[in-house]
C-alpha cells in the first residue's frame, strides 16, 4: 500500500551584489539576516538529528565529513515553517512539509516572496546605490551549478535499488515539460556554443547513475538517507536532478508527476519496460534537442523520445489511477496532476510552442528566439545569455518570467499569507505556530523535533517522528489552551524528553 | 440541373468555410505575432543595458 507523498522543496538561489564588495557567503549572510532581523527572535537550528552522510545502500561518511562546517552560518527556521539559512555560498529557502503538490507550490512561491522581501530588507541596510539580487535559476552559465531538490516521503519497505532504478527513466525525460531552459551547453569538454538552447538548466552536470554526493559527480538518483523522520518506517526521497521552475505549473507538475510515480513504485503498478539503457547520456542528448525528436536506448534494446516515454507512464499512471485511487497523492490534487501531464504531452507532442504558457524552456526559448530575430543576434551574442539569467531574477521590475504571460496557480494574496503561516496538513504546523506564539521560548528546531525553554532546566525536546502528526486538526486546541510551553509541554505528556542542545551564541 | 446548382451552392459553401477558417488562422497567428511583439518591447526595456558586463559578473559557487 502506497504511503501519503509528504513532499518539499529545497531552492538554493543564486545571489549577486551589485555597488558594493561582498563574499556570496557574506551576501547571503545579509540576505537572510536582513529578512529575519525584521522579526523578534531569531531561531536557531539543532543539527543533533543531521546526518546528511548517511547513505541509503547502508554506510556512513559522517564520521569522515564533519558538520560544524557550516555551524556558524545563518540558519533559521521560519514561522510557515520552513528553514531558510545559507547553504555553501547561496542562501536557501526549504519549504515545510506538504501534503499535497499544490501545497508545496503555495510554499515554493512563499519562498520567492520571502527572497524579494530579503532583497527589499538588505537594500535599506546597504549602502545607497548598493544591492542584493538573487537569481531563482540553477547556474551560472560558466560551469558552476547549485540545486533545487525535491523531497518526497517514500515507505522504508519499498526496496531502495527497485525504486532508484524504476524511478530513474522518469528524472531522465520529465525535463520535456519542468525543464527550465539555457542558452549553451556547460558539458565539460564540449564548447558552450554547440548547443544554442537546451531544455534544462542540470543534465549537463550529472555523471553519475546513483550515488551520494551532490556537488562533484552528481548523481541522476541522490542515496542521501537522511529521513528527518522515523527511519523505521520511512525514507526521504532526495531529488537532486530537477531545475528551479518559475512557472508554477511546471513546479506542480514536477513534483505531482513524480509523487504518483513513487507512489506506483510502492503499489509494484510501475514495471521495468521503461528502464534506460544509459541514463547519464540519455539525460542530456534530451536536454540538447528542443525539438524532442532525440531518441534514447531502452534495456529493452528499444529506442524511444523523452515525449514518448513520458506518454507512457502518464498512460501507466492513468490505469494505476483508475485501479488504486490516488489518496496518497491526495485525490483532488492526483487528478489536476493527470489532467495537466495529459494537457502538457498532448500540446508538445502537436507544437511544443503551444506550451509557451506552462513550460519554461518554452517560454525562454520564445524570447531567446524573438529577441534573436528582431536584432540578428548571433547565437554567441551576451544578451541571449543575459535573457536565459534575468528570466529568473527575482526583481519583479527586472524579472522576465514574469513577463512572459506564464498561467498562475497561486494569488499573491495566498504567497503572501504563507510566507509566515504554515501549512495545516503536516507537523510543520505545529512548528511554525509554536514559533509564532512563543518565539523565545522556542531555542531550537529541526525538521523532526522543537527544543522549549519551560522557565526551568533542563529544556525540553519535543520529537515529531511522524511528518502528518502535529497536523493544525492534532495540535490546534492544545496550543490554543497552553498559554505557557510549560503548559503544552504537560500536555504532551511523555512525549516530551530531556534536550542535549546547546545554544551557539 | 438541380444537383448541379446544389453542388455549385456546396463548393461555394466550403469556399467560404474555408476562407473563414483561413482568416481565423491569420488573425490568430497576427494575434500571436502581436502579442510577442509587446513581449519583446518589454523585453527591450527592461534587458540589462550592458549584457556582456552583466554576462561576465554573474560568478557563482557550486552549491547543494
Amino acid at each position: 500500500m502506497s504511503i501519503a507523498k509528504v513532499l518539499g522543496i529545497e531552492t538554493e538561489y543564486g545571489i549577486i551584489a551589485t555597488g558594493v564588495d561582498s563574499s556570496p557567503v557574506t551576501s547571503s549572510s545579509l540576505l537572510i539576516n536582513s529578512y529575519v532581523s525584521r522579526f523578534d527572535g531569531t531561531i536557531g537550528w539543532d543539527f543533533d538529528a543531521e546526518r546528511p552522510g548517511s547513505d541509503a545502500r547502508g554506510f556512513s561518511l559522517d564520521d569522515v565529513f564533519p558538520q560544524d562546517i557550516e555551524m556558524n552560518m545563518v540558519n533559521t527556521v521560519l514561522t510557515n515553517g520552513a528553514r531558510y539559512y545559507v547553504d555553501h555560498a547561496h542562501p536557501e529557502v526549504s519549504t515545510p512539509e506538504c501534503r499535497t503538490a499544490s501545497e508545496a507550490v503555495l510554499f515554493d512561491r512563499a519562498g520567492e516572496e520571502i527572497v524579494r522581501q530579503s532583497m527589499d530588507a538588505a537594500k535599506r541596510v546597504l549602502p545607497a546605490g548598493a544591492e542584493l539580487v538573487a537569481y531563482k535559476n540553477n547556474s551560472d552559465g560558466k560551469g558552476n551549478s547549485y540545486g533545487c531538490h525535491e523531497n518526497y516521503l517514500v515507505s522504508r519497505s519499498t526496496p531502495f535499488g527497485e525504486l532508484a532504478a524504476l524511478i530513474t527513466t522518469h528524472f531522465v525525460t520529465r525535463q520535456v515539460f519542468c525543464g527550465a531552459g539555457k542558452v549553451g551547453s556547460e558539458f565539460e569538454g564540449m564548447p558552450s556554443s554547440s548547443v544554442a538552447f537546451q531544455l534544462s538548466q542540470r543534465a549537463d552536470f550529472f555523471e553519475e547513475e546513483i550515488g551520494l554526493e551532490t556537488t562533484l559527480k552528481r548523481p541522476i538518483i541522490n542515496t542521501r538517507d537522511e529521513p528527518h523522520c522515523d527511519p523505521m518506517k520511512y525514507r526521504r526521497l532526495h531529488v537532486i536532478v530537477g531545475d528551479a521552475n518559475m512557472s508554477e505549473v511546471a513546479t506542480f507538475l514536477k513534483l505531482g508527476t513524480t509523487a504518483i510515480l513513487l507512489a506506483m513504485i510502492e503499489d509494484a503498478q510501475l514495471d521495468s519496460s521503461l528502464v534506460l539503457a544509459t541514463p547519464v547520456a540519455a539525460i542530456r542528448h534530451i536536454s540538447h534537442d528542443p525539438t524532442l525528436r532525440q531518441k534514447v536506448l531502452l534495456d529493452s534494446g528499444k529506442t524511444f523520445t523523452a515525449l514518448e516515454l513520458q506518454d507512457a507512464l502518464c498512460e501507466r499512471a492513468e490505469r494505476y489511477a483508475q485501479k488504486f485511487g490516488l489518496e496518497s497523492v491526495g485525490e483532488e490534487d492526483g487528478k489536476l496532476i493527470l489532467r495537466r501531464w495529459r494537457e502538457v504531452i498532448e500540446g508538445l507532442k502537436e507544437d511544443p510552442m503551444s506550451m509557451r504558457h506552462v513550460i519554461d524552456w518554452v517560454a525562454k526559448k520564445q524570447i531567446v528566439d524573438g529577441m534573436s530575430k528582431r536584432h540578428n543576434l548571433q547565437p554567441t551574442d551576451s544578451r541571449l545569455k543575459a535573457i536565459d539569467l534575468q528570466y529568473h531574477d527575482m526583481r519583479a521590475d527586472k524579472c522576465l518570467a514574469l513577463r512572459a504571460n506564464l498561467e498562475t496557480m497561486i494569488n499573491v494574496e495566498d504567497a503572501l499569507l504563507a510566507t509566515t503561516t504554515p501549512p495545516d496538513t503536516t507537523r510543520a504546523y505545529f512548528r511554525g505556530m509554536c514559533l509564532k506564539k512563543w518565539p523565545t521560548d522556542v531555542v531550537a528546531a529541526n525538521w523532526d523535533s522543537i527544543v522549549f525553554d519551560i522557565g526551568r532546566e533542563p529544556l525540553r525536546r519535543v520529537p515529531m517522528m511522524e511528518p502528518l502528526r502535529g497536523t493544525r486538526q492534532m495540535t490546534e486546541n492544545l496550543i490554543a489552551q497552553s498559554s505557557t510551553p510549560a503548559e503544552l509541554v504537560a500536555g504532551l505528556g511523555d512525549q516530551v524528553s530531556i534536550s542535549s542542545f546547546k545554544p551557539t551564541n | 440541373m438541380a444537383e448541379k446548382i446544389r453542388k455549385q451552392k456546396n463548393s461555394k459553401e466550403r469556399a467560404s468555410t474555408e476562407d473563414a477558417v483561413e482568416a481565423k488562422v491569420s488573425s490568430k497567428g497576427e494575434k500571436l505575432k502581436a502579442d510577442l511583439d509587446d513581449l519583446l518591447d518589454e523585453i527591450d526595456e527592461v534587458l540589462e543595458t550592458n549584457a556582456e558586463d552583466f554576462v561576465k559578473s554573474y560568478v557563482q559557487k557550486g552549491g547543494e
